[in-house]
């Protein structure tokens, strides 16, 4: 199916994501769409497959005119995508999944589902269980099944966001291999990416955007020069590569030393860890969704209570002591969902500092609020001190969360923390987080974005199957090695080089 | 200026419009009974206030259902659903008979003090139990607050019929009168006993005082809006809500206190009669703001007791009290659901 | 024996407005609302159902009259929580106390009155049949109703297109929607159904189970399904078995009255309702984290058998459970 949008607006508040977009996707092909965080990728991708309607313009299949009133309509009319983490139901089976709301007259039985479903798999070289259970596989097999579901609906156009984020390199490998396979049997496919190396491999056109416009208009024939699409994607100035500096060696006890400690969170358990995180680094967590990150950073939080072993905090065993504890001894802990565990949406950041200070019957209202104004200043926070954090943008709430770190913190635990900010924003969060590095704080963060852990990082730890690495020095590792560590690729060699 | 004039009008119409909107549910049930509305609401609305038994009446009830509402103030602000409201009054009375039925020759003041202290005691252990039921053993404060309620009432069942059994017969109707010169004392002729509502008027002003000026205050506030925030922030989570909860439990066993020396003069097997259950009510209308909760508390007692003299008057149930009291309720909430 | 079969088969029939009721709360929540006035929609139903079908002197409009009550108070609840985004617990509490003086207030002149009763109607040759025949078929078409209303709500759930849909909208909404369904349109259609069968379970009581009607009739069961819903982990046929298992302590209460005396009807009366929440409090504590590490330092021989027993007790809710849907 032929794809076309025109003069496609959609603006959120005062920012214009996606601003007069005219492009058309021809059948039978891949395209790529390029661009940095916030171009307005996932904007125009959820516009054409009906998640939200645009402001001006239209969208065209197959030179009719289509008005998406929601995802339904999209699928109906043979579009589907593919989110990064898929849209499925993780409590049922791939099965129930694939039959859940299928369009009428699709699947006749659940035999005929599931014969349909093994043969398309085939084809496409997807190992699938249809009676597998979705929160017991991996994103990449959950992409797999989503695939594969949308195809089985008849979608002739399908979306992928971000595909090979989380996935393994192998997987990443039988996607490819699969939507050449897709494209070659007629339909159309939309490959949403911001690596240059994978639209470079796999797409036959590519369209870049940049601040929501289309650079320059209209697609081009793939390949391109790599410099050239990278003068695209960021403007003039390129991406400034990584300036590498040598870890101090510091004398001070560890900010957190972990003695042969087993810990078990749901089905996942980490066995035996022995680790020293020193002050003054900024350290990586990689790995795929699952792999032992959270379990890791909520143990170092003391939101975990080890199963055996001694987990110590500025030399202070803290073993099952809470997380008031951990907090009081100088661990703060940033969660990826800023207003669902981080902040209280409902109270202003000078209520937030309020609740910060210590004993005292009353609270001290025009301290707190002395504070708040400083933060406001010091963080280029765009609020008063007494507009509830909920009314805030995600990058102003971000920088608020980092505002209300103690200044005496010794270890920041933080779960993506550029998590869903534009560029600039992001820039600014990291920026923070290494001052504190600088000043003394040990940083651990996880991120699904490898390109942040290769960027901001002084080491490196890659989770895999609940095994936790060694740390590497950042300027040891390349980009591929880390995506094959991550799949599990050289894993166990590096384990046994560490010992 | 006109979005502020535009707002103001929305913030005045919309409450008249849920006041409207529950008065047309409850006239429609008053007039599928045949009796005219207008003669039912001048009972209800005014029954209360026309003369002095019934307002003194008015007054006995609104002071405990001002005492629960104000508690579960606390318990909303802290994000729980405190529908054990009801067996934490009745713990509260239960514990304090102990001490006028083991002592009943002390001076009675000490009496009072030591009934109080030991009701505010029964009902924050009562309370506490429910906490302890969500916090280790996962079961929602509703549930274990329902079945702790229950639990209440089996307890009055078997004090009344049992240890406490009244010396001619046991009867379901209650205990044995407390000796008279252990009833809160009360006004001239009247059933108005002063202690009970002035209890309560200080009770409001000190919750009020605690949940907004004091550090506790805010602190149980980030916990009702998000534990797990709040906890992040370096708020003592979990104790904050015991917290909570043993604070309305003690203020619903001084409503239970009151009921024994002040209304009932006995334990009987119905000591709670859905006060608990009522305040919920009247905290759930006032829950944006404290200051409310005195006259909806006033509002719905005088509602309750105008409602006695229907059957008699009219020949229809006094049920039609609650009607008008949910109905409000409900109302409200849609007319804040439009405000968000 | 004889007589073990006798009390057996009267536990399932006193279970029966309860098992029709917590079928249809099983389904709302599966959809991920919450009908937390159930208590008062059973009483306002089951004083509709006897007033329609004394004054009418027609048992099936009666409970005609039930289901739509139900349905109405399930809309209603719809409205102000999935259309106007108020909290499903506040506007159920809210509800449920309004439809109890609701019922108290128009039913105060059919209180006590004699009425109709759904008559007993033994099926011919398999009543006969020993064992099977006393506790299965010597009943009245409402029991008989009971009895197929769990397997139905199983198959509903499990083995059907819509169930699917049902059990998608409970567990994650936005799939659902991605799927082109509506989601509020669904929540609604799955509440008022629920809310229905709630109705006939009043019904069931005030024209079967405990004849007539009376200042609340029904003795606070609606609480009491709620929390057997959650017991039986939002599956159809565990939440039928803590609703036999609530009433055949109820029997057991009574009967152990004339064993012991001393102790007043009215606590034996309270000890299930009690009971329940502490098994529901034992099951959950079985399963938390703490007995799960406790567990893991057991020999292996017994941590296998023990896991796979917590597991099945263990009840987990839709995850989307009592949470609005906004449309992104």
């Amino acid at each position: 199916m032929h794809i076309a949008v025109e003069n496609l607006t959609k603006r959120f508040g005062a920012v214009c994501a996606n601003n007069r977009l005219t492009i058309s996707f021809a059948a039978g092909q891949i395209h790529g769409v390029l661009g940095e965080n916030g171009a307005g990728k996932s904007t125009l991708m959820k516009l054409l497959a009906g998640f939200i309607q645009p402001d001006e313009g239209r969208i065209v299949f197959d030179n009719t005119p289509r008005r998406l009133r929601g995802p339904g309509d999209a699928l109906v009319a043979g579009v589907g995508m593919v989110h990064q983490e898929p849209l499925d139901i993780p409590a049922f089976t791939v099965l129930e999944n694939l039959l859940c709301a299928a369009p009428p007259g699709v699947f006749r039985s659940r035999r005929a589902a599931q014969t349909a479903l093994l043969e398309l798999a085939e084809r496409l070289g997807f190992p699938v269980d249809p009676a597998a259970r979705l929160d017991q596989l991996t994103i990449g097999q959950r992409q797999q099944v989503e695939i594969m579901r949308l195809l089985l609906c008849g979608a002739q156009v399908l979306i992928l966001d971000e595909p090979t984020t989380g996935i393994t390199a192998a997987q990443a490998r039988a996607l490819f291999a699969a939507l050449r396979q897709i494209a070659a049997e007629g339909r159309t496919v939309l490959f949403v990416s911001h690596k240059l190396e994978e639209v470079a491999e796999l797409c036959h056109t590519v369209t870049v955007l940049r601040n929501g416009q289309v650079v320059p208009p209209g697609q081009l024939p793939m390949p391109q020069p790599q410099e050239y699409l990278l003068e695209l994607m960021f403007g003039e100035a390129g991406a400034a590569p990584p300036i590498y500096r040598p870890l101090p060696v510091i004398d001070a006890p560890p900010v957190w030393e972990l003695r042969n400690v087993t810990v078990r969170s749901g089905a996942l358990q980490l066995v035996d860890l022995n680790h020293r995180f020193a002050a003054g680094r900024i350290i990586g967590l990689a790995g795929l969704d699952g792999s032992g990150q959270q379990v890791l950073l909520r143990l170092l939080a003391g939101q975990l209570a080890p199963d055996r072993g001694q987990v110590l905090v500025n030399g202070r065993d803290l073993t099952g002591a809470g997380s008031l504890a951990f907090r009081q001894a100088g661990v703060e802990y940033l969660p990826a969902d800023r207003l669902h565990d981080g902040m209280i949406g409902a109270l202003s950041l000078a209520d937030h500092f309020a609740l910060l200070q210590h004993g005292g019957l009353m609270v001290d209202r025009r301290r707190a609020e002395e504070l708040a104004r400083r933060a406001i200043a010091d963080y280029q926070i765009k609020a008063t001190p007494i507009t509830p954090i909920a009314a805030l943008s995600g990058g102003n709430q971000q920088r608020a969360m980092l505002a209300l770190i103690p200044p005496n913190a010794r270890g920041i635990l933080a779960e993506q923390p550029a998590r869903g900010l534009d560029v600039a924003s992001a820039r600014a969060i990291w920026g923070r987080l290494q001052a504190r590095r600088d000043n003394g704080c040990c940083v651990i963060f996880s991120s699904p974005d490898l390109d942040e852990i290769m960027e901001y990082s002084d080491e490196v730890i890659v989770c895999f199957a609940g095994r936790i690495g060694p740390p590497i020095p950042r300027a040891l590792l390349s980009a591929s090695r880390l995506a094959e560590l991550i799949g599990g690729v050289g894993f166990d060699a590096l384990v046994d080089v560490a010992r | 200026m006109r979005t502020n004039r535009l707002k103001f009008a929305a913030n005045v119409t919309r409450p008249l419009l849920a006041l409207a909107a529950a008065f047309a549910l409850t006239s429609l049930a008053l007039l599928s009974t045949g009796v005219s509305p207008l003669e039912a609401y001048r009972l209800v609305l005014f029954g209360a206030f026309s003369t002095p038994v019934r307002l003194s009446d008015m007054i006995m009830l609104a002071a405990p259902l001002l005492l629960c509402a104000v508690g579960l103030s606390i318990t909303f602000a802290g994000g729980l659903y405190n529908l054990g409201v009801e067996g934490q009054m009745i713990a509260g009375a239960i514990a304090a008979m102990v001490p006028l039925r083991l002592w009943p020759d002390w001076p009675p003041i000490l009496l009072w003090v030591l009934a109080g202290l030991s009701g505010a005691a029964g009902g924050a252990l009562w309370a506490l139990l429910i906490g302890a039921l969500r916090r280790y053993a996962g079961v929602s404060e509703i549930f274990a607050g329902l079945g702790m309620n229950f639990l209440a009432s089996g307890l009055t069942f078997y004090m009344v019929l049992g240890p406490w059994r009244r010396q001619t017969s046991a009867s379901l109707s209650g205990t044995d009168l407390l000796p008279r010169e252990l009833w809160l004392p009360t006004l001239d002729r009247l059933r108005l006993a002063p202690a009970a509502p002035v209890i309560a008027l200080i009770a409001l002003a000190v919750v009020w005082w605690a949940l907004t000026k004091t550090r506790w205050g805010l602190e149980v506030r980030a916990v009702g809006l998000n534990p797990a925030a709040a906890a992040r922030l370096g708020v003592a989570a979990d104790r904050r809500m015991a917290e909570t909860l043993a604070a309305c439990g003690a203020l619903a066993g001084i409503a239970g206190m009151l009921q024994v020396v002040a209304v009932h003069h006995a334990l009987i097997s119905n000591i709670s009669s859905g006060i608990g259950l009522l305040g919920l009510l009247v905290a759930l209308l006032a829950r944006a703001d404290p200051r409310w909760l005195l006259p909806i508390a006033v509002a719905f007692a005088s509602f309750t007791v105008g409602s006695i003299q229907l059957p008699l008057t009219l020949g229809i149930d006094s049920a039609i009290a609650g009607v008008l009291q949910g109905a409000l309720v409900l109302f409200a909430l849609v007319s804040r659901a439009r405000r968000s | 024996m004889e007589q073990l079969w006798i009390d057996l088969a009267a536990v399932l029939a006193a279970a029966s407005p309860l098992v029709i009721a917590a079928m249809g709360e099983t389904l709302s929540e599966r959809a991920g609302v919450i009908n937390l006035s159930l208590d008062g929609t059973m009483l306002l139903a089951a004083m509709t159902g006897f007033a329609v079908a004394l004054t009418t002197g027609n048992l099936a409009l009666g409970f005609a009259a039930a289901a739509l009550v139900g349905a109405a108070v399930a809309a209603v609840l719809g409205l102000f929580s999935l259309t106007l985004g108020q909290s499903q617990t506040a506007v159920g509490f809210v509800l449920a106390l309004l439809c109890t003086d609701l019922s108290s207030f128009l039913g105060a002149p059919f209180a006590r009155v004699p009425g109709p009763a759904v008559p007993f109607t033994p099926i011919p040759v398999l009543a006969d049949l020993p064992v099977l025949g006393t506790l299965f078929f010597r009943h009245d078409p409402v029991i008989y109703a009971s009895f197929l209303i769990v397997p139905a709500t199983a198959y509903l759930l499990y083995g059907t297109r819509l169930g699917l849909i049902v059990r998608a909208l409970g567990e994650r909404p936005a799939a659902a929607y991605a799927r082109g369904v509506d989601v509020t349109r669904w929540r609604y259609a799955m509440l008022v159904a629920g809310g229905a069968l709630v109705g006939i379970a009043g019904a069931a009581f005030s024209l079967d189970l405990k004849q007539g009607w009376s200042y609340r009739h029904t003795f606070g069961s609606g609480w009491i399904v709620l929390a057997i819903v959650i017991f039986g982990g939002w599956r159809p046929w565990r939440v039928a078995l803590g609703c036999y298992l609530f009433a055949a302590l109820e029997i057991v209460a009574t009967r152990s009255q004339s064993a012991l005396p001393n102790i007043p009807t009215q606590i034996v009366q309270v000890a299930p309702f009690v009971l329940m929440i502490f098994v529901l409090a034992l099951v959950n504590l079985a399963s938390s984290p703490a007995a799960m590490r406790r567990v893991a330092t057991l020999p292996q021989i017994w941590q296998r058998p023990l896991l796979s027993a917590i597991n099945r007790l263990r009840a987990t809710a839709p995850a989307a459970l009592g949470q609005p849907f906004e449309r992104p």
